[in-house]
């Protein structure tokens, strides 16, 4: 197979990866909203763990659409 | 199609004399723009805060309000997270927020983000995991061994438990580096692109007959960039308030390494 040809195929499913960083993301949102509509006076100190979470799952989505990057340019 | 890559590219603007170091080799030293944006970002900060903290009075002014707004999110932050030892380390979290805010935000309004260069990420989450590490080895000393090794685990799990626990630790620098750097990367490649497409369809609107259907797509397309822009200021700010908070949690569990539970 042409080299070119599977970099493209390889980058293509790399980006797969992301499914599971916005189930995840999306988890912890939901998490938070449930218990933010069931105990507001406790939601707002709890919101820097909801970004701090959020941020740590997106990452490793973002994990995956840089390693699609490298195998695409390198 | 504009290749989106392209706007990436470390380009020198003053080449100065190459640099050896015994052992490590040859550095091509050169102002490049990638050390101008940085300077820029660095500039910008300085400059603001003198202006912020120039006329201070007991009853604040405008701008004084806006200086102390910010200095008050990240000190709750250290505090918050650290403990009262937070305001030891709450200039060094404080520096590296406005930092890497600066840098973020300057590459939405000029051409060039030092940000999503990794060689600045990897540097700043380097420093990071230094500061660390040697936090946590002047108050520990031996100590830090109880990093990897929870209390309550029994012996056969901890077997099990040590490695994963020290290989999670020796990924935070990379996960910290990699985060930016894809955050800022994708958001301006994503831009790029859509940038490219309102170029393209209109090109294909000026071929005249059914390409006039490049007209809406291109006016649609510039509502992406639009609505893709508004987004990427709040990642930038988004990613700058993540590693100012991650910094924090990593120092909180070297800084109160034997108090928890």
């Amino acid at each position: 197979m042409d080299p070119q040809a599977a970099k493209y195929i390889g980058a293509g499913l790399a980006t797969l990866g992301m499914f599971g960083a916005a189930i995840g993301v999306g988890n912890i949102f939901a998490g938070f909203l449930q218990g933010a509509t069931r105990n507001p006076s406790a939601a707002g100190s709890q919101f820097t763990n909801l970004i701090l979470g959020a941020a740590l799952t997106e990452a490793l989505g973002i994990l995956a659409f840089v390693l699609g990057l490298l195998i695409l340019f390198m | 199609m504009a290749d989106p890559m392209h706007q990436f590219e470390v380009q020198k603007i003053v080449d100065l004399p190459d640099f050896t170091i015994p052992g490590l080799g040859t550095v091509d030293m050169a102002f490049t723009n990638s050390t101008l944006a940085m300077t820029l970002a660095a500039g910008l900060v300085v400059l603001l805060f003198a202006i912020f903290t120039a006329k201070a009075d007991v009853v604040p002014g405008r701008l004084q309000l806006i200086g102390e707004g910010a200095f008050n999110y990240i000190d709750n932050l250290t505090s918050g997270i650290i403990g009262h030892e937070g305001r030891r380390f709450f200039p060094f979290v404080f520096t590296l927020f406005l930092f890497v805010l600066a840098m973020n935000v300057l590459g939405l309004f000029l051409v060039f983000t030092a940000t999503s260069q990794l060689a600045v990420t990897a540097t700043l989450g380097a420093i990071t995991i230094l500061v660390v590490l040697i936090v946590g080895f002047a108050r520990n000393g031996a100590g830090m061994y109880k990093l990897f090794v929870p209390s309550g685990v029994p012996w056969y799990m901890l077997i099990l438990v040590t490695p994963i626990e020290l290989i999670s630790f020796l990924l935070r620098p990379v996960t910290l580096a990699l985060r930016l750097f894809g955050n800022m990367l994708g958001g301006h490649v994503a831009l790029k692109v859509f940038a490219g497409f309102v170029v393209s369809l209109g090109a294909l609107a000026a071929g005249g007959g059914l390409g006039l259907l490049g007209i809406p797509g291109a006016a649609v397309s510039l509502g992406g960039v639009v609505a893709l822009t508004a987004l990427e200021f709040l990642v930038a700010f988004l990613q700058a308030f993540v590693f100012a908070v991650l910094t924090c949690v990593y120092l909180n569990d070297v800084v109160n390494l034997g108090d928890h539970h």
